[in-house]
């Protein structure tokens, strides 16, 4: 498994070849708060890059999650249905969905984990 | 003076002052002036009590109460209500109540919402049902945008045998989302055609309509095939139901609908000239998240006793705000407590038996009409206490003639539909007596 990369929207990618796994930081899930509740997509779901795939609503607010690849959706994290918490207590873990790549050249256009920090130090 | 208005003439000079203008008009400068009124309202003076009193009763007087034997449907039924209904909504606990906004001190608030949605996903035989919307139609248009959430699709099927004021609240709701409503044709039986969906069902398809009993109150029979090959383009299959004939009909549940939707004015509301009635909504359990409106809930206290909380708050005002499916704020509590009272009154066999007792009486009339008068079926198809006949008579000529006679006649079809002329949508409640029958044929006979 390749480097993890992150972008700008707060959610990170793994990508293994054809197939990338896909979450949210660490850093997201402490701004959000207590997660209640993860509206991710169906498996076969297509998406392109930026497009928003899913919603996570904490007692905060509700944030759209957004791809940080082009892909067609091949697993879904179910537990994340009964428990959502599972994304606070560790946030690199509890992947989201799993995507089949269209595009592999668009992780050129992420930021590495180093590039990120200085990204949400900024912030 | 001012008896209601707490501002003295004194207090309105002092602010505009203070604000820096001249008058009130000066508030409006930013209205052109060709938008303005430009002069007073065109109110009359002032009246004494007494003569309040009067003229209130005199218009009063216009409306016509109990004098009329209806015959009229299309959504809204003169139906029976026990006098239960009125005795608990009237109590002022609730009469007087308005939405909760601080939940959970309202605990019997909350019981009837918690109640009222029990009983409405067992009519509908779905998992959830929200606290009620505004009324039937603006329900379907709701549906219609859980759809569209769900699905991320934006276009909706519809037959064009719904009711046509719904179908005309659907568009409006439709049109400033941009989502497209494909309306297709219905069969020459008058309900819903497969082969028509098929056509333009796609995988662009968000969700498709069935009404049942349709507008022309015929049973539609192709709903397992309609549900299946929506489910087979992954769209949502949206059922709008007449909520008394779920005593009979197979519910929405059993057809495997992921939405069922209606008007609930049938249980235990009036007809109060037009509203204020209420809209059910329920739906499967994947859907709950995204259900327009608020869900009470049952829980326990800290003491282990059973209470009541708002377990999803109106979704636009909490958490979701702009990424809500719906903008609907509130919820029809006293018209959905009405529908409540109604439905533990009657209960599961009372409910079958207004359901039956409506259908059997609608069927006689039918026969009757058939057999003595010059009028035909407009439909040559199974339906279940609404049906559509026609003569050489134009349909409004046909319905002042029963006004005469004390009868409101229906729905004048040709209004909805050119191609059925001097159609009339006739309805039967299981209000409506032999006497009172047998007297409208004689009327249509007379007609000859």
């Amino acid at each position: 498994m390749s480097e993890r990369y992150y972008t700008k929207k707060h959610e990170w990618v793994l990508v293994d070849g054809k197939e990338a796994t896909i979450g949210i930081s660490d850093y997201a899930q402490d701004q959000l708060g207590d997660i209640v509740f993860i509206e991710l997509p169906d498996v076969d779901d297509e998406f392109e890059k930026e497009e928003d795939f899913g919603v996570v609503e904490s007692v905060k607010a509700a944030s759209d999650l957004y791809m940080p690849i082009s892909g067609k959706v091949i697993e879904v994290n179910e537990d994340l249905e009964d428990a959502p918490e599972l994304v606070n207590e560790d946030a690199l873990s509890n992947w989201m969905i799993k995507v089949e790549v269209t595009s592999p050249d668009e992780v050129e256009e992420l930021l590495t984990e180093a590039e990120y920090k200085d990204f949400i130090e900024e912030e | 003076m001012y008896p209601y208005i707490a501002n003295t003439p004194k207090d309105e000079k002092e602010m505009l002052k203070r604000i820096g203008v001249e008058s009130i008009d000066e508030l409006f400068a930013d209205i052109p002036k060709d938008l303005r009124l430009n002069r007073e309202l065109d109110l009359k003076t002032a009246m004494t009590e007494a003569e309040v009193t009067r003229h209130m009763n005199e218009l009063g007087k216009k409306n016509c109460t109990n004098e009329y034997v209806s015959f009229v449907g299309g959504g809204v039924y003169d139906r029976h209500i026990p006098s239960v209904v009125d005795h608990v909504i009237s109590r002022s606990e609730f009469y007087t109540a308005y939405t909760p906004y601080q939940p959970e001190i309202s605990q019997g608030t909350l019981q009837v919402i918690f109640e009222y949605q029990s009983l409405i996903t067992n009519l509908t035989g779905l998992d959830v049902s929200n606290a009620s919307l505004y009324d039937g139609a603006s329900a379907l248009a709701e549906a219609a945008f859980l759809a569209v959430d769900k699905t991320r699709n934006k276009e909706i099927i519809v037959p064009d045998n719904i009711h046509p004021n719904t179908m005309r609240v659907v568009e409006t709701y439709l049109r400033f989302k941009n989502i497209d409503l494909v309306v297709i044709p219905t069969s020459e039986k008058g309900t819903f055609k497969k082969t028509a969906l098929e056509e333009k069902i796609s995988k662009n398809t968000a969700g498709v309509i069935v009404q049942n009993p349709n507008f022309y109150g015929l049973v539609e029979d192709e709903i397992e095939e309609i549900v299946k090959l929506t489910h087979e383009n992954k769209a949502l299959l949206i059922m709008s139901v007449d909520p008394i004939t779920l005593g009979v009909l197979k519910s929405p549940g059993e057809y495997g609908a992921d939405i069922a939707v209606g008007d609930g004015q049938s249980l235990g509301n009036g007809l109060n000239y037009g509203g204020p009635y209420l809209g059910f909504m329920a739906a499967t359990n994947k859907l709950i998240r995204k259900m327009p409106g608020r869900i009470a809930g049952q829980t326990v206290d800290k003491d282990g006793k059973r209470g009541f909380v708002l377990t999803l708050q109106t979704r636009e005002q909490h958490i979701r705000r702009g990424k809500a499916t719906s903008n609907i704020c509130t919820n029809q509590a006293l018209n959905a407590l009405a529908a409540s009272v109604y439905l533990v009154a009657l209960g599961k066999k009372g409910i079958q038996e207004v359901a039956n007792q409506s259908a059997q009486k609608a069927h006689y009339l039918y026969q009757q009409i058939l057999e003595k008068t010059d009028f035909k079926p407009v439909f040559d198809h199974p339906f279940f206490m609404e049906f559509a006949i026609q003569s050489d008579r134009s349909a409004t000529d046909v319905k002042s003639e029963l006004l005469k006679e004390g009868f409101l006649g229906g729905i004048e079809l040709e209004q909805c539909n050119a191609k059925f002329k001097n159609g009339l949508l006739v309805a039967v409640t299981e209000k409506r007596t032999k006497e009172e029958m047998d007297q409208f044929v004689q009327v249509l006979e007379g007609l000859k």
